[in-house]
């Protein structure tokens, strides 16, 4: 069905057009990086602010309330590049196993982070700095994979 | 010049070079680093940038702000310039002969610079100003030519 999916989106002429210019896929690939650094400069002290070890000044709800719209706003120009890039190579991501395992840590860490943001009042624990470290990271190094992995 | 390409083939030969060549694992594994790296030093002196410039980040003063964020992006860049120089040593002759390679270099030489200048000539805030949007251009048209070398190395 994935393949099927693939063929016929590579045969829109939107992918068509996409694939013809070939600037379209490295610039829109940078653009994507560039949202990645900020994000990932959100999650750094995002993460080190809830493990206690960076920025301590500040309450958790203070440092968060700065952070978080960059990591919220970042993902969404993420999600945008990120579509463009499947419809200009359908095949490259949408059956590529990499990209499998980075939309699934993705989907957990929107939800981690949707959860820190809930306990904010409460002071979320520490092991939260530690998982968004961790799986920011995860998505990231899936991410890079998903060149060294293509099926098609 | 025949100097040079002498120095890129004893660099291509060392054990090092050849580990990372040779290894389907390595040079992706290398480069996952060296990509988590830049993303840390542009993601982090890009806050201290858009401070500059009056956008974002205003719960602390520019003082503040860089005592606390530039010790890491530094950390990051030496990260970077590590895993850099392995994935150069790979294939050095092809990236020293590539042209977003020898660009990227550029920027890279004229970010210090920038930031250098920041340093000494002290925060004037136009001067600031200025500083943050060369600083930013900069990371920008950094991150946009080391992807550029990926699609354009021989």
């Amino acid at each position: 069905m994935i393949p099927a999916f693939c063929n016929w989106l590579a045969e829109t002429r939107i992918s068509a057009a996409l694939g013809r210019v070939e600037w379209v896929v490295p610039g829109v690939q940078s653009v994507h990086l560039l949202l990645i650094a900020a994000v990932m400069g959100a999650v750094l002290f995002l993460g080190l602010r809830l493990l206690g070890l960076h920025g301590t000044a500040e309450s958790v709800a203070v440092a968060a309330r700065r952070l978080l719209p960059v990591i919220w706003g970042g993902v969404a120009g993420l999600g945008a590049t990120g579509a463009v890039l499947i419809v200009a190579e359908p095949a490259r991501e949408l059956t590529n196993p990499a990209f499998g395992c980075k939309m699934l840590l993705l989907g957990l860490m929107l939800l981690v982070t949707l959860h820190v943001q809930r306990q904010l009042s409460r002071a979320p624990g520490r092991v939260w700095g530690a998982v968004t470290l961790i799986g920011w990271v995860g998505i990231l190094a899936a991410g890079r994979w998903i060149a060294y992995t293509q099926v098609l | 010049m025949v100097f040079v390409q002498d120095m890129l083939l004893w660099l291509q030969d060392t054990d090092v070079a050849t580990a990372i060549r040779e290894s389907d694992l390595l040079f992706p594994a290398v480069e996952t680093v060296h990509v988590l790296a830049i993303a840390l030093v542009v993601g982090t002196i890009a806050q201290v940038d858009l401070r500059l410039l009056g956008f974002g980040f205003r719960g602390r003063t520019v003082a503040e702000l860089t005592r606390a964020v530039l010790p890491w992006t530094l950390g990051s860049f030496l990260l970077a310039s590590v895993t850099g120089a392995l994935l150069f040593a790979s294939n050095p002759v092809h990236y020293f002969a590539n042209g977003p390679f020898r660009l990227k270099f550029l920027l890279l030489l004229l970010a210090g610079g920038n930031a250098a200048l920041f340093h000494l000539l002290g925060r004037r805030p136009v001067a600031a100003r200025l500083s943050g949007a060369v600083s930013l251009c900069c990371w920008v048209a950094i991150i946009a030519s080391g992807r550029w070398i990926g699609f354009t190395l021989q």
